[in-house]
């Protein structure tokens, strides 16, 4: 289906979502990642979707192996990595198989015909080759034998037909940054310095990378294959980079750290998906204060965190729902000796092993609710991968300040999705020092502050502070254990007080975007940010009487939150979980919100929020 | 975290007890270990700002309320990760962990296993009374066959788990044994484990008055302990027995122990295997010895020490660049793959 090409001029566009997506093995999540940078250092604004398998390398050629990485850019705010694909690069049958469905009418897809064998067209469960039976009809299709075309570039460098068949990934890359006008400088930079101790292997894939540009540019092609202009996004001036939620949660507790005035932190994990990557990440930042410990077990983890903690130092888990369960015990300790750690939580779908790369909301009960006993924490949630950072900070700030443990919740798209970040100064991030007790005069372990209601931290080593704290109830007076009924009553009203007091040192809800009051607020926490925000921003320019309230404190809730969500006809509460604030929203405010739940281990599209907002609004406007 | 290095002046085993009330049963085998701790702590002049006693649950786990130096009750079997968590944090503080034998090898046995692998820097007590005292009497993981306890009415048909032959197999670098009532030897080997860096473990045989009474006293009674009873000692003989008249020598022609005659009519002096505590084989063997056929083996059973974890860490890290001064937190951020946008 090739013609001869013909110079055209590149056509505009003002946001464009690619897919790239392909076997496990066939390095989609750094063709991704790559391509993410260079439309970063393009100027565009963009939000990115990591969707992979749990499977490490899936048996080739299957379905269930299919590994994909979303895109979307633009000239304006990208919140969302896109409803509907317009360009998917499918690198074998059965990522066109798994992929297709999300590609919008008329959208463009190419694929390497190379992979479109008889054998893997049956491992995708293709009847007939889909390129050839009219079932494509709906779409642009491109094909380029981009295996041959591939193994032709990389031919001067000696590589095993093997390692050849692995520059795939960088020649579709290549073409793809051709297509958008990208610069291919850093990708090369980064190849050369990846493989910098096979040089071979960097030639050949800067080869490959430069085969699939040139491909795009020279070639013949088909009349279908044309470059596009997206223009930069306008952004405030600054200096920036892109940031993954996991980075960004990772520099936010050294921020934190610092803001507190620690002088270390003692971060324990175990490993588990999708949460591993932040004990990978901080376990190369030593220089910065920071110890990584991987525990034996989740519990172990949480238990190295509350020692730090009670050492007086930073202690830090992290870990995803299962593992959130095991540590469930500790919390309790962490409650009653009320010692300050900082509990990550990437949440992924559920039930116990549940769909562990996929994301869910569905540990609010568990973070507010989940433990034996009257024992309250504070949790709050990230809800961008920018956001992360100042989340963490708050964290960090809230568990010292309170001397409270304090949940975070994140989740298995927040941990990967990148976006661009204007970078803070380092000068201006908060600080809220801490304040060690070393007067022995008056004290004893349980000793307050009057106006937070925490208690003193006195740190081993300490001279004249010497005392013994533990799971049993302390008195209010002494520190002693007591089994005291009153004294128990005391103790289980303060520690509440202490928790709902939070809401005194935090800013009150704010409207993300709308009016303070109307006919729908459309109220989220988490990830579900940029969906939520996208789909009221175009409801409303329909003309919707709708707001977009997004929470980041979720225990407690901010003071004003009862009064703002009763300036609303309708509560609309979107949650990519069965429907948990909703219920926390009624239970606390007996305000009528409605869920919009969805559970399918994707995040929300945009369109599905602004069918539901479009649904309250007929609702209300029903004589 | 600065450590202040004030050594308190000259305390008493009395100056390291708290003003709380002990709350164990009368003739309870933790008093004496708790005078035995007192009066280590005293000999070692332990700073009492500097000294850190960590518990699981159990009877043994109130342990930390009645000493005067920091203490941290914790929850069941999780001891030895709370206290990974304080070495980590602060390697300058001397930390104990005070467990027993179902906080340690059952509900615990997995931070067990791992902190003494790891050889964290701290002082394990495990006081083994073979049974579950403060949940009222069910056999524990080392109550030996056919215990009858409220759990167990026919009698438990589980084989128990021998504690130091665990640590040993699980790589703990300083294994030793004592009965509670002989006080003399328990602040020896507290001491011995103190001086040792890295994890040690310490069983201590312990009575449990109301619900395993005399469950030892086949080897601790009076009568019985000369002939039931080997106290080993690096580079000496393995002697036993009233007059040390019993020994123990290689079995010709297999990898076992066995007890022969010392002395005048007994086997050749130089067949008599003598003590290496750095022998990680004979401290099993050692660990393995039951009455009847043979006696109790108290003491050090294995030391050789080797870097301990959190040294080890530290080093890692200062060659990462740690060097407890704040790093360049925007350098970090702006390490690679920035751009600017122009005002």
């Amino acid at each position: 289906m090739a013609t001869a090409s013909t110079l055209r001029a590149r056509q505009a566009r003002e946001s464009v979502v690619i897919r790239f997506a392909g076997d496990s093995g066939d390095g989609m999540q750094v063709t991704g990642s790559r391509f993410t940078v260079e439309t970063a250092l393009a100027g565009n604004d963009l939000t990115t979707f990591p969707d992979f398998p749990a499977e490490i390398r899936a048996p080739a050629g299957t379905t269930f192996g299919v590994s994909a990485f979303q895109i979307q850019f633009g000239a304006r705010d990208v919140m969302t990595p896109g409803d509907a694909v317009d360009v998917l690069v499918a690198m074998n049958p059965a990522a066109l198989k798994v992929d297709v469905k999300d590609l919008r009418r008329g959208g463009t897809v190419l694929v390497d015909t190379g992979a479109f064998t008889e054998r893997n067209l049956t491992k995708a469960g293709f009847p007939a080759n889909p390129l050839e039976d009219g079932s494509l009809a709906a779409y642009q299709v491109l094909t380029f034998d981009i295996t041959r075309l591939t193994t032709e570039a990389v031919k001067p460098f000696g590589l095993s037909s093997r390692e050849a068949h692995r520059c795939r990934n960088m020649w579709a890359l290549g073409l793809m940054l051709w297509m958008y006008g990208r610069d291919r400088q850093a990708t090369i930079e980064w190849l050369r310095r990846k493989f910098a101790d096979r040089p071979e292997l960097a030639q050949a894939n800067v080869a490959a990378v430069n085969a699939g540009h040139a491909f795009g540019e020279t070639a013949e092609m088909s009349e279908h294959l044309v470059g596009y202009t997206v223009p930069s996004a306008p952004a405030e001036p600054g200096r920036y980079r892109t940031v993954s939620g996991t980075e960004a949660l990772a520099w936010g507790l050294i921020a934190g750290m610092r803001g507190a005035g620690l002088e270390k932190m003692i971060f324990a994990g175990y490993p588990i998906t999708p949460a591993s990557l932040l004990l990978h990440t901080l376990a190369n930042l030593k220089a910065y204060g920071v110890v990584t410990f991987q525990a034996e077990d989740e519990i172990a983890a949480i238990g190295a965190a509350i020692g730090a903690a009670y050492s007086g130092a930073l202690g830090v888990t992290s870990s995803s729902g299962p593992g959130m369960a095991l540590k469930t015990e500790m919390l309790g300790l962490a409650i009653a000796t009320e010692l300050p750690i900082v509990v990550i939580n990437s949440q992924r779908a559920g039930p116990s092993t549940g769909m562990p790369t996929k994301a869910e909301q569905s540990d609010l009960f568990q973070a507010v609710h989940g433990r034996n006993a009257d024992a309250p924490l504070a949790v709050i949630a990230a809800a961008t991968a920018v956001d992360c950072f100042e989340v963490a900070i708050e964290a960090v700030r809230i568990a010292t300040t309170y001397m409270t443990p304090v949940i975070v919740l994140s989740d298995a798209y927040l941990a990967h999705a990148a976006e661009p970040w204007r970078l803070p100064e380092a000068t201006a991030l908060p600080r809220f020092p801490v304040r060690f007790r070393t007067d022995p005069t008056g004290f004893h372990p349980f000793v307050r502050d009057p106006a937070t209601l925490a208690r003193a931290w006195a740190v081993p080593g300490t001279p004249g502070l010497e005392h013994r704290i533990g799971g049993l109830e302390k008195d209010y007076d002494t520190g002693h254990i007591s089994y005291d009924p009153d004294n128990h009553a005391r103790m289980t009203r303060t520690r509440a007080a202490k928790i709902a007091g939070i809401a005194d040192g935090i800013p009150p809800q704010q409207v993300s975007l709308g009016d303070d009051h109307g006919a729908v607020a459309v109220v989220g926490w988490g990830s579900t940010y940029g969906a939520i925000h996208r789909a009221v921003s175009e409801a409303r320019d329909e003309g919707g009487d709708v707001s977009h309230i997004h929470l980041r404190y979720l225990n407690p809730f901010p003071r004003n939150l009862g009064d703002l969500l009763a300036r609303f006809e309708r509560i609309l509460v979107p949650e990519m979980n069965a429907g948990q604030l909703v219920q926390l929203l009624r239970a606390a405010y007996l305000v009528p919100a409605e869920g919009l739940s969805k559970v399918e281990g994707k995040p929300f599209k945009v369109a599905e929020i602004v069918e539901a907002i479009e649904a309250a609004l007929r609702v209300r406007s029903r004589p | 975290m600065t450590v202040t290095t004030i050594t308190d002046a000259e305390l008493a085993p009395k100056d390291y007890a708290s003003d709380q009330e002990v709350r164990w049963c009368p003739g309870c085998g933790d008093y004496a270990i708790l005078k035995a701790v007192q009066k280590a702590l005293a000999e070692l002049g332990a700073p009492r700002e500097r000294t850190v006693f960590v518990s699981g649950i159990g009877c043994a786990a109130r342990f930390p309320y009645y000493l005067s130096t920091y203490g941290f009750h914790t929850i069941h079997g999780r001891a030895p990760a709370i206290a990974t968590g304080i070495k980590l944090a602060n390697p300058g503080l001397d930390v104990w962990v005070v467990t027993g034998d179902g906080d340690g090898l059952s509900i615990g046995g997995n931070h067990m296993l791992h902190v003494l692998r790891r050889n964290v820097d701290l002082q394990i007590i495990l006081f083994n009374n073979e049974i579950y005292g403060l949940t009222k009497g069910q056999y524990s993981p080392t109550s030996r066959r056919g215990t009858h306890s409220p759990s167990t009415p026919q009698g438990s048909i589980e084989s128990p788990v021998s504690p130091c032959a665990f640590a040993l197999g699980a790589g703990a670098r300083f294994v030793a044994r004592a009965v509670d009532t002989q006080q003399p030897e328990v602040v020896a080997l507290l001491k011995r484990a103190h001086a040792h860096r890295g994890a040690s473990f310490v069983e201590v045989f312990q009575n449990c008055v109301v619900f395993n009474d005399g469950v030892f006293d086949h080897f601790t009674s009076k009568d019985a302990a000369s002939d039931t009873q080997l106290h080993v000692e690096h580079g000496k003989p393995l002697l036993f027995g009233r007059n040390r008249e019993r020994a123990l020598r290689l079995k010709p022609g297999a990898v076992a122990l066995e007890v022969v005659r010392a002395g005048q009519g007994g086997v050749p002096p130089g067949d008599i295997l003598v003590h290496d505590e750095t022998n990680r084989v004979l401290a099993q063997l050692l660990a393995a010895l039951e009455p009847p056929a043979f006696p109790v083996a108290l003491g050090v059973l294995y030391c050789d020490p080797a870097t301990s974890y959190e040294a080890d860490v530290y080093a890692q890290a200062r060659a990462a660049g740690f060097s407890g001064e704040p790093a360049d937190l925007g350098a970090l951020l702006r390490r690679e793959g920035t751009w600017t946008v122009a005002p």
